[in-house]
This record gives C-alpha cells, sequence and structure tokens, in this order.
C-alpha cells in the first residue's frame, strides 16, 4: 500500500491509494450547508476524497458527521431549495454538482448507485421486489417489460434469494430484514454502477446476517470491479471491507489512511474513543466500555479551533490554547487533523488507549 | 376476497337491521297519529279506529315491523290492493306505493352525490398534488387559502348565491338546475346537475385540498421516495408513481367515511336547488308522519352507505397489498 502525496499540494490532499488521475470519484473541498429556521447548519465542511475503482472507502462518525449528508450530494439527492453545495464532485471526469438534474438522472441508478440503511422503509411497499429492480434497469437499458424481469430474477439469484423466480413477484413485507436487504442491493446492482454508495448497510439487521451482507458486497465488488463507499459507525463493518478510511467529525475529515494504518495505529483521539467504545471478542466482559463524553456538536454553531476539543481529554497535552482557538489542518496522505505532535499521539496511544483496549 | 365480501356483507345485513328496527320503533316514540292522514276533515274516533285496522296499526309494534320487513321481500296485501316484493309499503300522503316514489327519486339522489364526488375528489386532489408540487409558491399559498376559505362556507349560502350569479342574475350562463334522466338526454342532464355539483363538492374539496397536500409532502419525504430519486427515476415519475400511490390510501380511507357526509350534503343541496331526491322525500315523510316513506328512505340510504364502504375496503386492499381481506 502506497501513500499517494503531492508536495506542496494546497488544501487536503488525495485520500490514500488514489492519486487524482487514477481515481474514479473524486471530491474536492465539498461544503454543504444547509438553511434552517435556526441558521445554517455546515453539514459538510471542506471534505476531499479520492477512490479509484476497485476499491473501498470506509467512511466512519457518529451521526450528524456529514457522511450521510456527504454522499446523498455526490448523487445529487440533497433539497436544492434549502442547500448549498460548493466545490467539486467529479465522477469519471464529469462534474456532478453544478450538472443538471436530467443528467443526474441518467447517472442515478446506473454508473452510481446508492443501498440505504432500512430497507423496509426503503422499498415501496406498494410495488413487488421485482418490479423495483426492473425499473432503474428498464429506465436506464430500454428493456423491455420481460428481459427487464428476467434481469430481475438474475440479479435476486445473484444476491442469494432462493426461489428468485416465484419471489420476485412477492412485495417488500412478505421477504425478512435480511431478504430485503439482498434484494436492495439487487436493485443497486441491476445496471451494474461502476460507483456504490452503502449507507450503513447491515445497521439493521442482525449480526449474522450482517456478515452475510458485506461478504455478498465484497463479492460482486470482486465481479464487476466497482468502486464502494461504506458509510457506517461501526468500524467493526470497516474492518473487514474497506481498504481505506475517513473518519469524520462535524462535517469534516479528522483522520485519514488505510484501513490497517488507523486500526493499528489510531492518530486522533476521536478514533481512539470510536475504538474504545467498541465491544471487542477478546476484553474483559467486566471491564466497561468508555463512552466518548458529551455529545457531537451542533453544526449550526461548531466550536472555534478543533470541533472536538470540548470531549477531548488530550487537549491539555497541547500547549497554549491552540485547540480552542486554531484549527487543525489535516495532513495529506496518512494523519490526522490534530495539534498533539505526532510523538504524544504515538506514545498516548500505545501507552493509555492501546491496554485499555485489550 | 370471496370470504371478506361474505363476512361484510352479513355485517352490513345486521347494521342495516339494526337501523331499520331503531327508526321503527322510534317513529312510535313520536307522538304521531299516522291514520289522521287518511281521516280527512270529518274524522271520529270510530273511523280513526277502523282506518287504523285497515292500516295494522292496531297491531303491536314488533309485529308491524315483522310484516314491514317481510314485505320486501315476499310482498304484501295492503287494505288499497297487493303490494309485489319489493313492498316498502303505502304511503298516503303521496298517495301510491313507496316504491314508486324512491324509483322516482333516487336517480336524482344518485347522480347529485356521485357527480358530486366525483367532482370534489377530481378537483380536490388535483389541488392538494398541485400544491404539493409546488409547495412554498405563491400557488400553494393560493391553493391553502382557497381552501381555507372552502372550509368555511356552506351549501345553502354558496348554492344560493351561485344560483343568483349563473341562472337568474348577472351571468346566465347555466339552466336552472333540475334533474333530467341521463338516458334520456346526457346534455340536458349534465347542465342540469353541474350547478348542484360544485356547490356540493365545494365543502368537501377544501378538506381533499389540504389533506392531499399533506399527505403527498409526507409521502414525497419518505425513504422509498428517496430511493426512487436514487434509482434515476425522473422528478415526475417519483412523484406520481410513489409519492401519489402512498397518497392514495389515506385519501380513499377518508372518503370512506365522508360517504356519510356526502348523502347529507345531498340532502341540502337538494333543497337549496329544489330537486325531488331523497333527501327531500325523508325530510317531508318525517314532517308528515309517513311512516312507510320514512323507512324505505332510511333502509335505500343505509344499504347504499354500507354497500359503498365495502366498496371502498375492498378497493383500500387493491392500492396498498399489506393490506388483506379476510
Amino acid at each position: 500500500m502506497t501513500t499517494v502525496t503531492q508536495p506542496g499540494a494546497a488544501g487536503p490532499a488525495p485520500d490514500a491509494g488514489a492519486g487524482p488521475d487514477d481515481a474514479f470519484l473524486s471530491v474536492r473541498d465539498l461544503y454543504v450547508r444547509f438553511g434552517t429556521e435556526d441558521g445554517v447548519v455546515k453539514a459538510v465542511d471542506g471534505l476531499s476524497f479520492d477512490l479509484a475503482r476497485g476499491r473501498t472507502l470506509g467512511i466512519v462518525g457518529e451521526s450528524g458527521s456529514g457522511k450521510s449528508v456527504t454522499n446523498l450530494t455526490v448523487l445529487g439527492l440533497h433539497d436544492p431549495r434549502n442547500t448549498e453545495v460548493k466545490g467539486e464532485i467529479l465522477l469519471d471526469g464529469q462534474e456532478l454538482t453544478g450538472a443538471g438534474e436530467r443528467a443526474l438522472e441518467r447517472l442515478r441508478g446506473n454508473k452510481m448507485a446508492m443501498i440505504f440503511q432500512d430497507s423496509l422503509t426503503a422499498l415501496s411497499p406498494y410495488y413487488t421486489v421485482g418490479r423495483q429492480i426492473a425499473e432503474p434497469f428498464r429506465k436506464h437499458t430500454g428493456a423491455s417489460r420481460r428481459d427487464a424481469r428476467l434481469r430481475a430474477i438474475e440479479m435476486l439469484e445473484k444476491v442469494g434469494i432462493p426461489n428468485a423466480s416465484l419471489r420476485v413477484d412477492d412485495y417488500p413485507h412478505q421477504f425478512s430484514g435480511g431478504m430485503r436487504q439482498r434484494a436492495m442491493i439487487a436493485m443497486a446492482l441491476v445496471c451494474d454502477p461502476e460507483l456504490l454508495i452503502a449507507d450503513e448497510p447491515t445497521t439493521a439487521l442482525d449480526v449474522t446476517v450482517q456478515a452475510q451482507i458485506l461478504d455478498l458486497i465484497k463479492d460482486l465488488q470482486q465481479q464487476t470491479g466497482s468502486a464502494i463507499i461504506l458509510i457506517t459507525h461501526d468500524l467493526g463493518v470497516v474492518a473487514n471491507t474497506a481498504d481505506d478510511l475517513l473518519v469524520m467529525y462535524a462535517g469534516r475529515v479528522i483522520e485519514r489512511g488505510t484501513v490497517r494504518e488507523v486500526l493499528r495505529a489510531p492518530q486522533h483521539p476521536y478514533t481512539w474513543g470510536l475504538l474504545g467504545s467498541m465491544p471487542r471478542l477478546a476484553s474483559n466482559v467486566a471491564e466497561p466500555l468508555t463512552p466518548i463524553p458529551g455529545a457531537p456538536p451542533s453544526l449550526l454553531a461548531p466550536p472555534p479551533g478543533c470541533p472536538f476539543h470540548p470531549r477531548c481529554g488530550f487537549s491539555g497535552d497541547v500547549p497554549g490554547d491552540r485547540c480552542r482557538t486554531e484549527r487543525p489542518e489535516l495532513p495529506a496522505g496518512r494523519g490526522a487533523a490534530c495539534h498533539l505532535t505526532a510523538e504524544q499521539k504515538r506514545t498516548t496511544f500505545t501507552e493509555q488507549i492501546k491496554p485499555r483496549l485489550g | 376476497m370471496l370470504r371478506f365480501l361474505a363476512r361484510r356483507s352479513l355485517g352490513a345485513l345486521v347494521i342495516i337491521l339494526l337501523i331499520s328496527a331503531i327508526t321503527f320503533f322510534l317513529f312510535f316514540a313520536l307522538p304521531s297519529e299516522p291514520a289522521l292522514m287518511s281521516c280527512g276533515k270529518n274524522c271520529t274516533p270510530d273511523a280513526l279506529a277502523v282506518i287504523n285496522k285497515n292500516l295494522g296499526l292496531d297491531q303491536p309494534v314488533p309485529v308491524q315491523y315483522w310484516h314491514y320487513m317481510t314485505g320486501i321481500f315476499a310482498g304484501r296485501d295492503l287494505t288499497v290492493g297487493h303490494c309485489p316484493a319489493p313492498c316498502f309499503g303505502y304511503s298516503f300522503s303521496n298517495q301510491q306505493p313507496v316504491w314508486g316514489t324512491i324509483v322516482d327519486r333516487y336517480p336524482t339522489t344518485l347522480s347529485l352525490a356521485l357527480g358530486g364526488a366525483f367532482v370534489f375528489l377530481i378537483v380536490g386532489v388535483g389541488f392538494g398534488m398541485i400544491a404539493a408540487a409546488r409547495r412554498g409558491t405563491v400557488v400553494d399559498k393560493l391553493f391553502s387559502s382557497l381552501s381555507l376559505i372552502g372550509n368555511s362556507l356552506q351549501i345553502y349560502f354558496v348554492g344560493v348565491i351561485a344560483l343568483g350569479l349563473f341562472v337568474s342574475g348577472g351571468l346566465r350562463i347555466l339552466d336552472e338546475p333540475g334533474y333530467h334522466p341521463f338516458t334520456e338526454n346526457p346534455g340536458k342532464w349534465f347542465m342540469g346537475m353541474l350547478l348542484p355539483w360544485l356547490v356540493l363538492s365545494i365543502i368537501f374539496v377544501a378538506n381533499y385540498t389540504r389533506m392531499t397536500r399533506s399527505q403527498m409532502i409526507e409521502q414525497l419525504g419518505e425513504e422509498h421516495v428517496r430511493t426512487a430519486r436514487a434509482k434515476g427515476l425522473s422528478r415526475r415519475a417519483v412523484f406520481f408513481r410513489y409519492a401519489w400511490r402512498g397518497a392514495l390510501a389515506p385519501i380513499v380511507t377518508i372518503f370512506g367515511i365522508d360517504l356519510g357526509s356526502l348523502f347529507g350534503g345531498a340532502m341540502i343541496t337538494e333543497f337549496t336547488f329544489n330537486l325531488h331526491g331523497l333527501g327531500r322525500l325523508a325530510v317531508s315523510s318525517v314532517t308528515e308522519t309517513d311512516l312507510p316513506t320514512l323507512m324505505a328512505v332510511m333502509l335505500v340510504g343505509c344499504t347504499a352507505i354500507v354497500v359503498a364502504n365495502i366498496i371502498v375496503d375492498a378497493a383500500y386492499a387493491f392500492i396498498d397489498p399489506r393490506v388483506r381481506l379476510a
């Protein structure tokens, strides 16, 4: 795994594993703001990353960290009336932020597709599973009703639905939770998308089904070579599935690296907190999990300086008032947006955090 | 489906029987003397007793009820002659068998109610969808205020104004409202009913506009609608295929509930436009203490509403596959 950095590049550098040249999806300085009654919500605040074909990018963060908004913006599914989008989103060289509705409609479900979290609410209760899978296929390929139906059966077989030719005429409520999620994956993949965004694809499922669904997504990626963005709040999901990892907090990336790097030697106190709040099989049951104190900041008025400082247990290790006044920059390539020195990050993790993780 | 129909029909039968019994017994609780109607000016107690006997009014009320109800299916022999099934008795105030009056009157009410419902469903749901699609714009605000105004209007008030304006007054663009059988002259039927339809639908249009708007907006925020957009479907396809489909079920439910008030509204409309329908017949039968007619109107109206409700419930199952009829 090589880390590509651009010496002297202004602003955040491309993500590890993909330079801008071979990037299939490239997000540059993305800002997303919502106008609400209470003020302007800075949901995404200067986000950049690159993603190459055949690779999986994990995006991890709490609710409200901007991970889902980012991906809805990529698909152009935000409400244009109250949302302001700035920055660049390049999909295979095509600019998406300024693209017209028609152009986006041709891409959605075709070149880029999305798997949503809750398959019960994300599938329409009024149409059969088969029809909902066949619909984007007909729209994008102009296939006949008959061919689209055959394609839907084929896709259901591919995602492991038994008796697909019968179940194709079932309604979503006649499927179990795991089967519905499979059906949703079938729907997302029906046009062989080159970019697949999976927004918490396994959160609503029980653990055994979770593993199956993740394996399925991985398998399908190996067949099609598509790029995947996997959004989750669960580092465990990312560990086995993703190649690269972004940790998001308050609309910005606060740590970046390969999954291996971030999980082996995390550098940001927030990432330490995420790891500490995650149960592990090997850990002592008697030892309680350590949640991150406090709540995610309001995106209406994010704290000055480092947005994490009100919840951070290590801001005292930074000399002066820097955590409160100065916003830490995310270094190019592997790194974390934190004022702690590299030495402090390493020793604090190995001496204080790692032993607790067991 | 068959089981559903069987079960609901049975339930409907029970409801209709109950209502008919309540109507019948309530009528006899009234301080009325039905026999007086056919007794004439120089009525003696003896003459009255004869009439009571001839009409069967001297018998206990349950027995009279039994005769009335069996007569509907088997026909009855009345003093004025044989009354073939369906026999709803003989009305002395109208001087003819009740069934003849009903057959005479029901097309007016049916045309009025069906046409009115058609108008308010099309206009109300249409306005609601336009308002939802243009949410927050001038159009939306206009429809919202119109719906508020419409909600506070009353049929008799609007009816009289409309009559004055379109028929007798300034803009004489419409015929005098009246019922002309559809089978004889559809054009005349349409023109005669147009004003009553519009006036009857006014009170409903407001509600349906508001409800459709809020249902559409709720549906447009649903996740499955977002999924449909993520599949690359156009806004139009998503609006009609997904959001509207979802909004349809609650609209149909409310329509089922509104059937009763539709009948009530039709009654007021009949008075406003001097139409001779069942509503008018019902009111006159009460004031003239004409029991057979009152019973007949109640039974026919009740059956119509109950049957329409069964149809609405069956339609629900077609709209929402999660609903299973049993």
